[in-house]
């Protein structure tokens, strides 16, 4: 059709810019590009369309609308139309974020958490010129703070047995020192692997295909059922610690497997050069190869960190209450019930919360260390 | 082990002997080179003939398997000591640059300095400066390698290389994987570093380079050295019919 416009000549690097036609770009273009391409394409949307019509509205008056949020027992979520009944949640959320740490000393573990939030806020800080050291000091030192805070037994602390330690915060610590432990421990294992010394070679790769070879509910098992047996009597060590230790060695494996992968996408000619210039191997390693396999594989890492986040949950088969364990117990309580979905759906929710927040940082992380085309 | 046989001319690089094989396959076969300070040698030859391993030996990037190669007075084994010694020595540039493209290019130029040599991070960056004046990109300091054009990438790895302040500078092919229209700049670059005396060993097809600097010019082939010569012999006349061969194929377009 445009053919009949003339087309007026312009010297070269004289053509000025024209605005797109209208069809391909804003709120019509988006829709026909994405949403009305094709035929299939516009059945599919409308009937999407409809499905989101027919589950949204319902969903949201349960969850939000004609939802209970308080009362004392099961008779106030007892209404007819009543939705979720969140005060259930409610009148347990104390226990599902602390489990049995006891009352009058929950500012133990608020302490440490407010503390760790308070160290981490530098680290955010693009003028703050110290962040190796607080990095440093928040992994070796404040591990220490933190336990001595939660678990006391001196300078005037009362103890609390890790027994009684649950909820979100158990969670949160196991999956705090796994994921700080498995990754220094994953690529030392992975450098050993590539290692060209044999001994060192051969004992990661058995390390590896060992813990990576048993599913980590047996290695939760044996670490709290099996192995006090073979102990000597008196020297049975803390459970807590067991499966912690459990934990940290089965995802170790599997992060050593995924630095690998990096190390293997840097080109050789980086360990050339660096060797070239007379960096040790340790060096070359920290300086040149490390930092860009780690981040090459950082979607790898996450992936990890978040399966190991969700696995935590697996340790209420031996008896420790973390959040899931806590929140089934609570649901079969008698004073609540029948509450089982919105216990889970908090549950879920919780844990969504945390696992999209490392997804979204790691995507946050990635563009921050790009540097350019990579050749 | 010291250079004893040789002490009269002062050869800063010697391989007697060297001989080297990838798995069965021989790919140096008695390679013999003495190179004397501030000489320029050009290696030439057909693909596949062992020219770019012969200088990888020198600083053990391949390890020969026969023969002994000495570097300023220190040979060349396994003994690490040795090898990291002779690396801060020898500088290398290679065929696709090698940049860190983590760092930018003054961290790229100072972490050798720095990590390697214990100098204050202020000097090595003050050295850094002048290098990257010298190979005329000083205002591309602050970017990463990827930022920049091929030409620009590989004398910045020049300029990495000569932070060390080494003796000898290896070179493998630096304009093979340039665009034609940055070839002149690198080369230009490695004629200024000839004309200030540095020792230089390149692989290079570049004969005008060869013709330009070159106190040497020796022909590799099957892993041997067939030929040796300056310049003007070598190229007006050739001994070898493989030499000859090879030449007509490389000037006849």
């Amino acid at each position: 059709m445009t053919v009949t416009t003339e087309t007026k000549k312009y010297e070269l690097g004289h053509h000025p810019d024209m605005a797109p036609p209208l069809t391909t770009t804003g709120l019509i273009g988006w829709l026909r590009t994405n949403l009305f391409s094709s035929y299939m394409n516009s059945v599919l949307t409308i009937f999407v369309l409809y499905l989101l019509y027919l589950y949204i509205p319902p969903l949201i008056e349960w969850l939000f609308i004609d939802a209970i949020w308080s009362g004392g027992s099961r008779e106030a979520c007892e209404v007819d139309g009543a939705g979720a009944c969140w005060a259930f949640i409610n009148s347990r959320f104390s226990q599902f974020m602390y489990g049995f740490y006891p009352k009058d000393l929950l500012w133990r573990p608020n302490t440490a958490g407010l503390l760790l939030i308070a160290l981490m806020v530098p680290l955010f800080l693009k003028s703050f010129n110290y962040k190796w050291v607080l990095g440093g000091f928040i992994l070796i030192i404040y591990p220490f703070i933190a336990f001595y805070l939660i678990h006391g037994g001196s300078f005037g602390l009362e103890t609390v047995e890790t027994n009684k330690w649950g909820g979100l915060m158990l969670t949160l610590i196991l999956s705090g020192v796994g994921i700080v432990a498995s990754l220094p421990i994953g690529i030392v294992l992975a450098l050993g692997r590539r290692s060209e010394m044999p001994i060192v070679k051969s004992l990661s790769v058995v390390y590896i295909e060992f813990w990576r070879g048993v599913p980590l509910i047996t290695v939760l098992f044996m670490s709290s059922v099996m192995l006090p047996l073979f102990l000597p009597d008196g020297s049975d060590f803390d459970k807590l610690l067991r499966a912690m230790i459990g934990i940290i060695m089965f995802q170790s494996a599997y992060m050593a497997e995924v630095v690998r992968g990096g190390l293997q996408a840097i080109p050789k000619g980086q360990y050339e050069a660096a060797s070239a210039l007379g960096l040790s191997y340790w060096k070359s390693m920290g300086f040149i190869v490390l930092p860009q396999a780690l981040k090459l594989v950082i979607p790898g890492i996450v992936n990890t960190f978040i399966a190991l986040f969700k696995d935590t949950t697996l340790v209420l088969i031996i008896g420790l209450f973390d959040l899931l364990a806590i929140i089934q117990q609570a649901n079969s309580d008698s004073a609540w019930l029948g509450f089982d979905t919105e216990g889970y759906v908090f549950a879920a929710s919780v844990f969504w919360v945390f696992c999209f927040s490392m997804s979204r940082y790691s995507i946050a992380l990635e563009a921050k260390l790009h540097t350019g085309h990579k050749r | 082990m010291t250079n004893d046989n040789n002490s009269v001319q002062e050869h800063i690089i010697e391989m007697n002997a060297v001989h080297k094989w990838y798995g069965s396959f021989h790919v140096l076969k008695d390679v013999n080179l003495q190179v004397s300070k501030g000489e320029r040698i050009v290696i030439c030859g057909p693909s596949g003939s062992g020219k770019s391993t012969a200088i990888r030996c020198i600083n053990h990037l391949e390890e020969h398997q026969k023969g002994q190669i000495i570097v300023d007075g220190t040979e060349l084994t396994g003994d690490l000591k040795h090898i990291e010694k002779i690396r801060q020595e020898v500088g290398m540039v290679f065929q696709h640059f090698n940049l860190f493209p983590h760092l930018t290019i003054l961290e790229n130029l100072v972490l050798a300095p720095i990590w390697v040599k214990k100098m204050p991070r202020k000097e090595a960056e003050e050295i850094g400066m002048n290098y990257l004046e010298r190979v005329k990109i000083p205002e591309q300091a602050k970017k990463y390698p990827g930022q920049l054009s091929g030409g620009q990438q590989q004398r910045v790895a020049i300029a990495r290389s000569l932070c060390m302040s080494p003796k000898v500078m290896l070179f493998d092919e630096p304009t093979s994987a340039l665009d034609p229209e940055m070839i002149s700049e690198v080369l230009d670059v490695m004629v200024e570093l000839a004309e200030e005396g540095m020792t230089m060993i390149c692989v290079t097809h570049e004969m005008g380079f060869a013709k330009k600097v070159a106190n040497r010019v020796i022909f590799m082939d099957a892993g041997q050295i067939i030929e040796q010569n300056d310049p003007h012999e070598f190229f007006d006349n050739p001994q070898h019919e493989r030499t000859q061969l090879f030449l007509s194929q490389i000037i006849q377009h």
